[in-house]
C-alpha cells in the first residue's frame, strides 16, 4: 500500500514538472505583450522599456520560468500587473469562496446522486427506474445558468429565502457563508448528480450481472443484502473516478455560475485577468487548477487503494 | 426417504420452453450427475432447484425438499434455505468471489447472514474450520487472503467452504471444475465426493463431461433439449443405454480418428533453444525488475506433414510459446524458423514466413468480427499475399475453403451470429486453410466445444490431413483429445518440455512424473467391452 502511495505521488511530482513548462510556454507564445497593453497604444517606448523591466519581462524565458516555479514553491506567485498587489493574496482570497464551493456542490451531488443510482439500479426496467433516468436525463440536458436563473426567481424573488448574489464572507459565521452559496451549489450540482446517479447505475447493474452476486444469493443473502454488501464497494471505482473529475470541473468551469451570482470566485479572477492581460495571473490560476485537479486524480487514486484490494497488491 | 424430489418440472422464460417435465429425485448422501450437452436445460435444473431463476422465468412443478415445496416457498424463506439447506458451488472460480473481500469474510457470512445471534469472532474460527477442511489450512491461507492472492484451484476451495459452511442437506455443484487443470479437477472432485460422504449430503453435480462422473456419481441424468432421456444407476446406465443420444454422448466423449501415415521426416518448424522473459514489477521502486522466464531454453522440431500435440496446464507457457512461433512477441533467446526463415527478423515479424502459418483460436464465439460477412471473415489471411486473388478467383477461393470445411458457398453472405458454435469453428478453419498454409497451429480448438460438435471437427480434421496434407501443432489441455489426433506429442511444465513422444507410447508408458500425473488425473470413461457389473 505504502509502496502504491510513492509512486502515485511520484507521478504526481512529474505531472506537476510537466503541467508547469506547459503552461509557461503557452502563455509564453500567446500573443500580447502586458506592459504594452497595460499602458495604451500610445506609450513612449522608454516608458514601455521601464514597465518591461519592473515586471522582469526583459529577462531570458528560462530565467522567468525558474523564478516563477521557485517563487511558487515559497508561495509567492509574484505581483498582477493590473491591480499591483501580490498574485498570492488575490487567489488567496477567491479560494476562500471556490473552494467551499464546489465542495458543497460535490456534497449535494453525491448524496443526490447515490440514493438515485442505487434506487434505479435496484429497480432497473420498472417504473422507479425509468422516473429517475428521466429526470437525469433533464438534469443533464437543463444548463446550468437557466437552472440558477429560475432558482433565483423562485427562493429569491418570490420566496426570499436567499439573497439573489454576492458572498457575505466568512467573518459573518459559516451559516452565513453557506446559506449564501447554498443557491449556486445547487445550480452546479444538478447537471453533476444527474451525470453521477447514470455513472452509479450503470455501474452497479455491471455488477448485478457478475458471477460473485449469484454467490451472495446462493448464501442465502436477500437481493437487497447482496446488492449493499457486495454491489456498492465493487461499483465505486467508476463513481469515484467521475467524482474526481466532477470535483475539478467545479473547481474551475463555475465561470457562469459565479458571474449570475456575483461570487468573487476563482472563476470569474480569471475571466477578468485574460480580458486584461494579466499574464502572472492567469498562469498562478491555471497552475493551481492543474494542481488541484492531479491532487485530486492522486486522491481519488489513493481511494481506489482502499476500495480494491487488487490494486494494492499489483502496485 | 429422498432428500431432493423434483416431479413433472417444467420452465419457460418469456414463454420459450426450457424445461420439460423433469422428474428425478436425490437421496441422502446420494452423488446425482447431470449431464448433457448445452442447450439441455442442466443448468437451469440446478438454479430451478436454488430458486434463483432468470427474470421472466414461469415454472410448473415441484421442487421438494424433505416436505418443503420449493415451488410454493415465500422470498424470504427461500433465503433462509438458501446457504443453510443447499449450497451451492459455480463453474467460474475465477469470478464467483468478491474481489473485495477477504475470503474469512466470505466464508463467515454464510454463517452470519442465518445465524445471525453468533458473534463475528466465532462465525471467523467456524470460517476458518470450514476452509482447513476443503485443504486450505489456516497457515497457508489466512482469512485475511483476498481471492486475487489465491489460484483458480484455491478459489473453488473457498467456494466450496461457502457452500458448506452450514453442512447443508444438499449440495449442488455446476460443473465445478470445467474450468479447471486436470490435476486439480481431480483434486476438486474428490473433495467434493468425501463432503458428500462425511456428511451425508445430496450432491446434485451438473456436468458436460461423462468421463468426470462416471467413476463418481451414484447415478447418472442424461438431459436433451429440456427433458430427461435417460436416467439410472451409474455402472448399470454406462452398460446398457437404451437411448441413442446416450450412446452419442458416450461415443463422442471418446471419438477417435484415423489420420493418414506421416510422410518421411522433413523439417519444417524448427525451435531451437528458444527462452521468454517477462518483466515483473519492480520489488523497489530503483532496483532493477526481476524477470520470468515463460519459456525456458526450449526446442523441438515440427517435421512437414506431421501432427505435433502440445499439453500442459495453465500458465505452463503453451500460449507464450504459440505468440513466439506466430511471431507476434520476440523471443530473447534462441531461434523459431519455418522453412530455415526466422520467424521474427529485428522488431518485426517476418512476412514472408507468416503467411505460412495460421491459427485457430478456443472461443468460437470471441474471435471473428460480428459485423463482417463470412466471405470477408475467411479472406482476412489474404492481406499476407503480395497479389491477393480478386473477383472470380475469390469467390472460388471462399467456395473451395467453405465446402472444404463441410460448409455451403451459400455461407459466404451469412453473418457469423447466423451459425453455431461448431460451424464458427468451421469457418476459423476455413479461415486458417484458404491461403494454404503449410502449418496451422490449433489452440485450444476445440476446448470450447459440446462433445458431439467436437467429434465432428475431429472427423474434419483427419479427412482434412488426407486430402490437404496439413501439418499442425495442437494445443490442448485434453489429453484424449491430443492422444486422437496428433502424431506426436510434447508434454510441458514450467516452460520446459518434460517428455516428448510418440503420442500412443507417451499416454501408454509415460516416462516423466509430470506426465504420470497428468495422465492418472485426466477422467476416462469405463472400458465398456469388459465384464457388466
Amino acid at each position: 500500500m505504502l509502496r502504491y502511495a510513492l509512486k502515485r505521488f511520484l507521478s504526481l511530482l512529474i505531472s506537476l514538472a510537466v503541467a508547469s513548462l506547459v503552461i509557461f510556454v503557452v502563455i509564453e507564445v500567446a500573443p500580447g505583450d502586458p506592459a504594452s497593453f497595460m499602458l495604451g497604444l500610445n506609450a513612449q517606448p522608454e516608458t514601455l522599456a521601464a514597465l518591461r523591466s519592473e515586471l522582469g519581462l526583459d529577462q531570458s524565458r528560462p530565467e522567468r520560468y525558474i523564478e516563477w516555479v521557485g517563487g511558487m514553491l515559497q508561495g509567492d506567485f509574484g505581483t498582477s500587473y493590473t491591480y499591483r498587489t501580490p498574485v498570492t493574496e488575490m487567489i488567496g482570497d477567491r479560494l476562500w469562496v471556490s473552494v467551499p464551493l464546489a465542495l458543497y456542490a460535490l456534497f449535494l451531488s453525491v448524496v443526490v446522486a447515490f440514493p438515485a443510482g442505487i434506487y434505479a439500479a435496484s429497480r432497473r426496467g420498472r417504473a422507479g427506474d425509468i422516473g429517475v433516468m428521466g429526470a437525469t436525463q433533464l438534469g443533464v440536458a437543463v444548463p446550468n445558468f437557466w437552472f440558477a436563473m429560475i432558482l433565483v426567481l423562485i427562493f429569491s424573488i418570490n420566496l426570499r429565502w436567499f439573497s439573489a448574489g454576492g458572498f457575505v464572507g466568512w467573518d459573518k459565521g459559516l451559516f452565513a457563508g453557506l446559506h449564501a452559496l447554498t443557491l449556486p451549489a445547487i445550480a452546479l450540482a444538478l447537471p453533476q448528480a444527474a451525470i453521477l446517479a447514470r455513472v452509479m447505475r450503470s455501474a452497479l447493474l455491471d455488477v448485478l450481472g457478475e458471477d460473485f452476486m449469484r454467490t451472495a444469493r446462493a448464501k442465502g443473502l436477500t437481493a437487497r443484502q447482496a446488492l449493499w454488501r457486495h454491489g456498492l464497494r465493487n461499483a465505486l471505482i467508476p463513481v469515484l473516478t467521475i467524482i474526481g473529475l466532477q470535483f475539478s470541473f467545479l473547481l474551475a468551469g463555475s465561470i457562469i455560475i459565479e458571474q449570475v451570482f456575483y461570487l468573487p470566485g476563482l472563476g470569474r479572477l480569471v475571466f477578468q485577468s485574460i480580458s486584461a492581460r494579466d499574464l502572472i495571473v492567469v498562469e498562478s490560476v491555471v497552475m493551481l487548477l492543474v494542481f488541484s485537479v492531479i491532487l485530486v486524480n492522486f486522491l481519488v487514486d489513493l481511494a481506489y487503494a482502499a476500495v480494491d484490494p487488487r490494486l494494492r497488491a499489483r502496485t | 426417504m429422498t432428500l431432493l424430489t423434483v416431479s413433472n418440472l417444467s420452465l419457460s422464460i418469456h414463454g420459450l420452453r426450457i424445461l420439460d417435465g423433469v422428474t428425478f429425485s436425490v437421496a441422502p448422501g446420494e452423488i446425482v450427475a447431470v449431464t448433457g450437452e448445452s442447450g439441455s436445460g442442466k443448468s437451469m435444473t440446478a438454479l430451478a432447484a436454488m430458486q434463483l431463476l432468470p427474470k421472466g422465468a414461469t415454472t410448473t412443478g415441484h421442487l421438494m425438499l424433505g416436505d418443503d415445496d420449493l415451488t410454493q416457498m415465500s422470498e424470504a424463506a427461500l433465503c433462509g434455505m438458501r446457504g443453510n439447506d443447499i449450497g451451492m458451488v459455480f463453474q467460474e472460480p475465477m469470478t464467483a468471489l468478491n474481489p473485495v473481500q477477504t475470503i474469512g469474510r466470505q466464508v463467515a457470512e454464510t454463517i452470519r447472514v442465518h445465524e445471525p445471534s453468533v458473534s463475528r469472532a466465532e462465525a471467523e474460527a467456524r470460517a476458518a474450520d470450514t476452509l482447513t477442511r476443503v485443504g486450505l489450512p489456516q497457515d497457508r491461507f489466512p482469512l485475511s487472503r483476498y481471492p486475487h492472492e489465491l489460484s483458480g484451484g484455491q478459489r473453488q476451495r473457498v467456494v466450496i467452504a461457502i457452500a458448506i459452511a452450514l453442512r447443508p442437506r444438499l449440495l449442488i455443484a455446476d460443473e465445478p471444475t470445467t474450468a479447471l487443470d486436470v490435476t486439480t479437477q481431480a483434486q476438486i472432485l474428490t473433495l467434493l465426493t468425501r463432503l458428500a460422504r462425511e456428511d451425508g449430503m445430496g450432491l446434485l453435480m451438473i456436468t458436460h463431461d461423462l468421463a468426470v462422473v462416471a467413476d463418481m456419481a451414484d447415478r447418472i441424468i442424461v438431459m436433451r433439449k429440456g427433458q430427461i432421456v435417460e436416467q439410472g444407476e451409474t455402472q448399470a446406465l454406462l452398460h446398457n443405454m437404451q437411448h441413442p443420444y446416450t450412446k452419442m454422448l458416450f461415443d463422442a466423449s471418446r471419438h477417435e480418428v484415423n489420420l493418414p501415415a506421416a510422410p518421411a521426416p522433413v523439417p519444417l518448424l524448427e525451435v531451437k533453444g528458444v527462452c521468454r522473459d517477462y518483466h515483473l514489477p519492480r520489488k523497489t521502486l530503483f532496483g532493477a525488475p526481476g524477470t520470468f522466464r515463460a519459456v525456458d531454453n526450449l526446442s523441438f522440431t515440427l517435421n512437414r506433414g506431421e501432427r505435433l500435440g502440445l499439453v500442459g496446464e495453465s500458465g505452463c507457457g503453451k500460449s507464450t510459446l504459440t505468440r513466439a512461433i506466430l511471431g507476434l512477441e520476440q523471443v530473447q533467446k534462441g531461434s523459431i524458423t519455418v522453412d530455415g526463415q526466422p520467424v521474427f527478423t529485428g522488431t518485426k515479424p517476418n512476412l514472408a514466413v507468416r503467411r505460412k502459418m495460421q491459427v485457430v483460436f478456443q472461443d468460437p464465439f470471441g474471435s471473428f468480427n460480428p459485423r463482417h460477412r463470412v466471405d470477408r471473415l475467411v479472406t482476412e489471411p489474404f492481406h499476407l499475399l503480395d497479389t491477393p486473388p480478386q473477383g472470380a478467383e475469390r469467390s472460388r477461393a471462399i467456395d473451395e475453403a467453405l465446402t472444404a470445411v463441410g460448409l455451403r458457398p451459400a455461407d459466404a453472405r451469412k453473418y457469423i451470429h447466423e451459425f453455431s458454435g461448431g460451424q464458427r469453428q468451421r469457418i476459423a478453419i476455413a479461415r486458417a486453410l484458404i491461403i494454404r498454409p503449410e502449418l496451422i497451429l490449433f489452440d485450444e480448438a476445440v476446448s470450447a466445444l459440446d462433445v458431439s460438435v467436437r467429434a465432428q471437427i475431429l472427423d474434419l480434421l483427419a479427412d482434412l490431413c488426407s486430402h490437404y496434407d496439413l501439418t499442425y501443432l495442437f494445443i490442448s489441455h485434453d489429453l484424449s483429445v491430443v492422444r486422437t489426433v496428433t502424431d506426436r506429442v510434447l508434454v510441458m511444465q514450467s516452460g520446459r518440455i518434460v517428455e516428448a513422444g510418440e503420442t500412443g507410447q507417451v499416454f501408454d508408458a509415460p516416462q516423466h512424473a509430470y506426465t504420470k500425473s497428468l495422465i492418472a488425473a485426466a477422467p476416462v470413461l469405463p472400458d465398456l467391452s469388459q465384464s457388466v457389473g
